[in-house]
């Protein structure tokens, strides 16, 4: 059978076609995970904390935490910026912020916001993050390899690592009380807030009731819910009455999920090891045939080379031996004249003898 | 019979050996306290900070710099530059050497290292650019220990053996070119996903093509620079062949170095432009990215011209251990210099000596193999009863 190259062409175009349309793609298209249906969140109203510490005693006890040093009283503790630890898994820190000209203080609680697309699941080698359709975020330590990757990607800087573990470190981080959600209990911190500054429920009801208060209280909030698209989105959210950099938390995050970051750079991999290797061959074969070329024109151009001098050679040899030819027969000539001559010599001087003996008359008529 | 013991310890005692031994004493020390109290006890490394030199000089520079392995091997085997042959072996040992320390070295960083198989048997997270670093590097260890055994199966005369890993040498060198650009380029990658807490001079959207590229450039340098060593050091050991093709060797990496070095400088140019970064460069990290660009890049790129041209060895091989340098440089600035710089200065990250010293060691350890190799093996000469291939 032969087939042309139009037909050829044809099919793989098709079959091309085929296997585009045949699958779902995921790396290229536009798809966004907007989290799981009816997962749930916590709405954290930074105007209504006042900074009791409250949540925090509440973490450590639901958690089985080790007791701090300091107890959960003591709100000097306020003073210092804090961060997310291996032995606390949320802290609540205070901002001297000035609204409308007055100084005051403002209490933010901080904690795994629970991404709906979260960095550090994304950034595992060893799948130990898992996003939950009740929406926590929940780490696996029977996994961990302890690469810290994870606390690498956190945008939010929320995962600490217990280094002062020799043998069984693990990573750290709130799970926004998933065994406890389960029971059907409230998180610990949301449980022990006095003044409501933390409201637990479905993300998409949060969302409705954070648009409600900024529109029945547009002096109170500025109009932002964080939360709702940073860093693709998380099941935590955050109204606020300054702006949110005053308060701790980064405005230039984006609104890119975690995972697109890097969907190109692994998307890339397949294509590396699907091209380079024709590439490299052909590379290979490329300089292989200009060897190939190079080798028979070097030869080509000895054989004439070798060729040519052999003809020389000949025409050499051909003139030396017709020369050779010649001296010979010029030599033969030569001989053959001396020795006619010779002869002829001997046949006078004969002659001469026979004559002097038959009679001097015969002598003195010769010198004449 | 005094005479010949004198003469056994001037040969062990020499300088080197010494301050070897004593490194490498030191770095068992800190071994011993790493796996006994932990991380926190010989680290610096915080919540903020995860990852110190253990990662930024052990993984990140360790790498580049033993890409010298595929450069090579690609220069000599699939683009034809025969006449560099002498280089390979070398360079082979030096790219095993470096990956197989790597590999050490990340037993000490991560937390629980027995459990480094994990993201292959137990539980594969293929969505980590991590994942592919991982499967990269495990795979390309492997690939360079079958490209540098036919120096030992020479020195232990396994003929048949030998002759079939040489069989071997094209696919393997193509494996290995595919494997060293997926990792190196993943290496920079690795950093994609943290745009916020990567000064924006320093994070692109560029950022695995970089790696890719500085890799080559630090694998041809790498190339000139341990030469030069070697010739040094261990003269006694190359046969005549290699000799006499080192300086060949030098100018021709030095002219490839040259080229690859003024790509690199016109792309980072364009990577700040795409990203509109030009502001930052008028602040004090703008000054430090300049230093990198100018005195790292564009500076080798010109002596390595230059030393082309006018064919001034000495140049280039200066040239080569300047631009090793700049490798550092840059991945240092990547993973510690430039990273956290939102952080205030009380919360960034300086090494603690014990980092330091295992860093060290780990150098140590690498330079005594390759000098125990090479002293035994048929690297820096062609071994009399074999082909070479």
């Amino acid at each position: 059978m032969s087939i042309s190259r139009r037909k050829f062409l044809g099919w793989m175009g098709a079959a091309g076609m085929a296997g585009a349309a045949g699958t779902s793609a995921q790396a290229g298209s536009n798809k966004q995970f907007k989290g799981y249906p009816d997962s749930m969140g916590v709405l954290h109203d930074i105007t209504r904390c006042v900074g009791c510490r409250k949540c925090e005693a509440a973490c450590n006890k639901v958690n089985k935490l080790p007791s701090p040093d300091v107890s959960f009283d003591e709100l000097t503790v306020l003073e210092q910026k804090r961060r997310t630890d291996a032995q606390s898994h949320t802290v609540v820190n205070q901002f001297q912020t000035d609204k409308d000209g007055a100084p005051s203080m403002v209490y933010v609680k901080k904690q795994c916001n629970h991404c709906l697309e979260p960095a550090c699941a994304s950034a595992c080698f060893v799948k130990a993050f898992t996003k939950n359709p009740d929406g926590s975020v929940t780490y696996n330590a029977h996994v961990c390899v302890g690469c810290r990757y994870c606390m690498i990607a956190c945008p939010f800087e929320i995962p600490a690592y217990e280094y002062n573990e020799a043998f069984t470190p693990r990573v750290m981080k709130c799970t926004m009380c998933h065994p406890r959600l389960q029971e059907g209990k409230l998180p610990g911190c949301v449980q022990a807030c006095p003044t409501e500054a933390l409201v637990f429920g479905k993300r998409k009801e949060l969302i409705h009731v954070a648009r409600e208060r900024i529109r029945n209280f547009p002096d109170r909030y500025i109009d932002h819910i964080y939360g709702e698209h940073e860093m693709g989105g998380t099941n935590w959210l955050y109204l606020s009455g300054v702006s949110f950099s005053s308060t701790g938390m980064r405005e230039d995050l984006g609104n890119t999920p975690a995972g697109k970051l890097t969907s190109g750079a692994l998307g890339s991999v397949p294509i590396v090891a699907g091209l380079w290797p024709v590439l490299l061959t052909g590379i290979y074969a490329i300089n292989r045939r200009k060897e190939k070329i190079a080798a028979k024109q070097q030869a080509d151009a000895v054989n004439q080379a070798v060729s040519k001098a052999n003809e020389e050679a000949d025409a050499k040899i051909k003139a030396a031996m017709e020369k050779a030819a010649a001296d010979k027969t010029a030599a033969i000539e030569r001989e053959v004249k001396k020795a006619l001559e010779q002869d002829a010599k001997a046949r006078q001087e004969a002659q001469k003898a026979a004559r002097e003996q038959s009679g001097d008359e015969g002598s003195d008529e010769d010198k004449t | 019979m005094s005479h010949e013991t004198a003469a056994t310890r001037n040969s062990v005692f020499t300088p080197f050996n010494v301050v070897a031994g004593i490194i490498v004493i030191l770095g068992l020390f800190i071994t011993a306290v790493r796996f006994t109290k932990g991380l926190g006890a010989t680290t610096n490394l915080s919540d903020n900070n995860p990852w110190g030199i253990w990662i930024g000089f052990d993984l990140l520079v360790g790498v580049a710099l033993a890409a010298g392995g595929y450069v090579t091997s690609a220069a000599v085997y699939i683009f034809g530059m025969k006449r560099f042959h002498a280089a390979v072996r070398p360079a082979i040992l030096t790219g095993f050497l470096g990956y197989a320390l790597v590999v050490l070295a990340l037993n000490y960083d991560v937390g629980r290292p027995w459990r480094l198989p994990y993201p292959f048997l137990i539980s594969r997270g293929t969505t980590s650019l991590l994942f592919e670093v991982g499967a990269c590097v495990a795979l390309y260890l492997s690939v360079l220990f079958i490209e540098f055994t036919p120096a030992p199966l020479e020195w232990l005369g396994f003929k048949k053996a030998r002759a079939i890993v040489v069989k071997l040498t094209m696919v393997l060198t193509i494996f290995g070119v595919i494997l060293s650009t997926l990792h190196q380029s993943s290496l920079g990658a690795l950093f994609l996903i943290a745009p916020s807490k990567l000064h924006p001079l320093w994070y692109s959207p560029y950022i695995p093509i970089y790696f890719f590229i500085t890799s080559i450039i630090a694998g041809l340098s790498m190339v000139i620079f341990e030469g030069s060593l070697s010739y040094r050091y261990l003269k006694h050991k190359m046969d005549h062949h290699h000799i006499e093709t080192k300086d060949d060797l030098a100018l021709g990496f030095g002219k490839a170095a040259a080229w690859v070095l003024t790509g690199y400088f016109m792309i980072k140019v364009i990577g700040i432009a795409a990203d509109n970064n030009w502001h930052y460069l008028a602040s004090g990290y703008g000054a430090w990215f300049l230093v990198e660009l100018f005195g790292f890049v564009a500076l080798p790129a010109f002596c390595y011209m230059l030393g082309v041209r006018e064919n001034n060895i000495r140049l280039i091989r200066w040239t080569a251990a300047w631009t090793v340098l700049g490798i550092i440089v840059n991945r240092f600035n990547i993973s510690m210099v430039a990273f956290n710089y939102h952080l205030p200065s009380s919360e960034r990250y300086f090494p603690h000596w014990m980092e330091i010293g295992i860093s060290v060691f780990i150098v140590t350890a690498g330079l005594l193999a390759f000098r125990f190799i090479c002293t035994r093996m048929p690297i820096l000469y062609e071994h009399p009863d074999y082909e070479p291939h």
